[in-house]
């Protein structure tokens, strides 16, 4: 096992996010370890994404909590920087591919400039985007702008990354291509958080899953066991494809 | 339509042979809207984007007015310059009236709110998409702007043309506050307002066409610099 991230673990407490009358997150409680890669199953629409966009910080749940280890002595814009995310729908600024990412790097500040762009060209090779460096990022396939936006948040050598469907748009090389990325990212030392519909690819990936359903926490339970004798019928339902009641 | 004919002849005869006081008044009016809208934007642009991003209290109220103030007629405009610079005024002394500077001023006060009205527009539609992604990226909403701006950049390239537009346009605000005088402060527009009035057609005439002409070839380059443009940049 390798060294392993400080903000780490993170802790939601009863986290719930209501939009008016309508509650789209259930009071979801548990913890989530560094020394692992997890995966957030669950139906259109049950709140993966919110969760995710809670966990990182882009909106405050209406009730209950989400904790970082560590935010005591780091402060808030500390435990910030040391998160990233990759959208569902990324957005790419209007700019070359490379300039995408040391964009991102001068926003922290901590770089020079030869450092930020030593470590661009590094993060474009990690995901076979090299060759585009200098082209416009919206010139770039569906694919290749989802991966450009991959190695714009693995540059930053965040503590956590969350990844919200991250091949989705993709064909199947492609995707086997970002899961070796995913998998660098994470050997790298950066714990990885995401959602995925591809079951095979939750199956290759996860060491421990979070089943989601109408905004409730089903389940967190170790991959293995998820996948061979899951503990609700919702996931049963779930991984035999059935509709989820 | 006998004097139109030779107006329309005379008016070319000035063109074609590059007529001093023509190219003079042509000039000057480049050199005076030019200028306002270069400041305007510089103004403009910034506050336009500041009001997309900030929240104050009077924030709506200023968005308001700011957009109401596109309308704003250029006579009052040229009247409100007036009293600033005029001797009694709190910018009196400086001795500004009656010389292209005042005219400048005047355009500016005239083009600003044009330029910061669509800029907000534009920026707030833009933050709306980019918002998560910035913040997730550790951008502040101060450092937000100038990467709104840029990336808006095709846009608002439009939102100063407008500006453009209507600061050679206008008649009323250099009219208010230059007076048309000749070699000094005589403009474009002004001059074919107060030559009309005086029967030379051939000189009104002649920079009625030099600033159609000119302002057609503005905007064609701007179009073309903004589809190459855009189109390298994707
Ligand atoms: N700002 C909002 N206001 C109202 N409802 C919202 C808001 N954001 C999300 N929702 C609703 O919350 C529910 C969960 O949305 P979320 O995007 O988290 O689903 P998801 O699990 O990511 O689904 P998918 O698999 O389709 O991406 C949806 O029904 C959505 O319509
Ligand atoms: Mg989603």
């Amino acid at each position: 096992m390798h060294a392993r991230a400080t903000i780490l673990p993170l802790t939601l407490d009863r986290v719930t996010y209501a939009h008016g009358s309508t509650v789209l997150i259930d009071g979801i409680s548990t913890v989530i370890g560094a020394s692992s890669r997890t995966i957030i199953l669950g139906p259109n629409g049950a709140g993966k994404s919110l969760l995710l966009r809670l966990c990182h910080g882009l909106i405050a749940p209406t009730a209950g909590a989400v904790r970082w280890a560590g935010a005591d002595t780091l402060g808030r814009s500390d435990v910030a920087r040391r998160q990233a995310m990759v959208f569902q729908r990324p957005v790419l600024l209007r700019r070359s591919a490379l300039a995408n990412i040391t964009y991102a790097l001068s926003l922290q500040g901590r770089l020079g400039r030869a450092e930020r762009l030593a470590r661009a060209h590094e993060a474009l090779a990690g995901v076979g985007l090299a060759h585009v460096a200098q082209r416009p990022a919206h010139v770039l396939s569906g694919g290749e702008q989802q991966r450009l936006a991959i190695a714009r948040a693995a540059a930053l050598k965040p503590d956590v990354l969350f990844l919200d469907e991250p091949t989705a748009s993709l064909d199947p090389g492609a995707c086997r291509a970002i899961e070796d990325a995913i998998r660098a990212i994470d050997a790298a030392g950066t714990k990885i958080i995401m959602t995925t519909h591809d079951l095979g690819q939750a199956r290759r990936l996860a060491d421990e899953v979070l089943f989601l359903c109408h905004g409730r926490l089903l389940e967190h339970t170790p991959a293995d066991e998820f996948f061979e004798s899951p503990r609700t019928p919702q996931a049963a339902a779930f991984l035999r494809g059935d509709i989820v009641g | 339509m006998h004097g139109f004919d030779e107006a329309l002849a005379a008016a070319w005869r000035l063109i074609v042979t590059g007529d001093t006081a023509l190219v003079e008044i042509a000039t000057l009016s480049l050199k005076v809207s030019l200028t306002a809208v270069v400041c305007a934007a510089l103004i403009g642009l910034p506050l336009g984007a500041a009001l997309a991003l900030a929240r104050f209290p009077g924030r709506n109220a200023l968005v308001v007015t700011i957009n109401a103030l596109m309308g704003l007629p250029p006579v009052v405009a040229g009247l409100l310059v007036y009293l600033l610079l005029s001797r009694a005024g709190p910018l009196g002394p400086y001795g500004l009236l009656f010389t292209p500077t005042a005219m400048i001023i005047a355009q500016t006060v005239l083009v600003t709110p044009i330029i910061a009205a669509l800029t907000r527009q534009v920026v707030a539609d833009l933050w709306q998409e980019y918002r998560e992604q910035l913040t997730s990226l550790g951008a502040s909403r101060l450092r937000a702007v100038p990467t709104l701006l840029w990336d808006a950049r095709f846009s608002l390239v439009t939102a100063v043309l407008a500006g453009l537009g209507r600061a050679m346009a206008e008649v009323g605000a250099i009219l208010v506050v230059g007076g048309n005088i000749a070699g000094v402060t005589r403009t474009m527009t002004t001059a074919i307002a107060l030559e009309t009035s005086k029967g030379d057609l051939p000189l009104a005439l002649g920079l009625g066409i030099v600033l159609l002409v000119i302002v057609l070839a503005i905007n064609a380059a701007a179009h073309l610099l903004g589809t190459t443009a855009r189109r390298a940049a994707g």
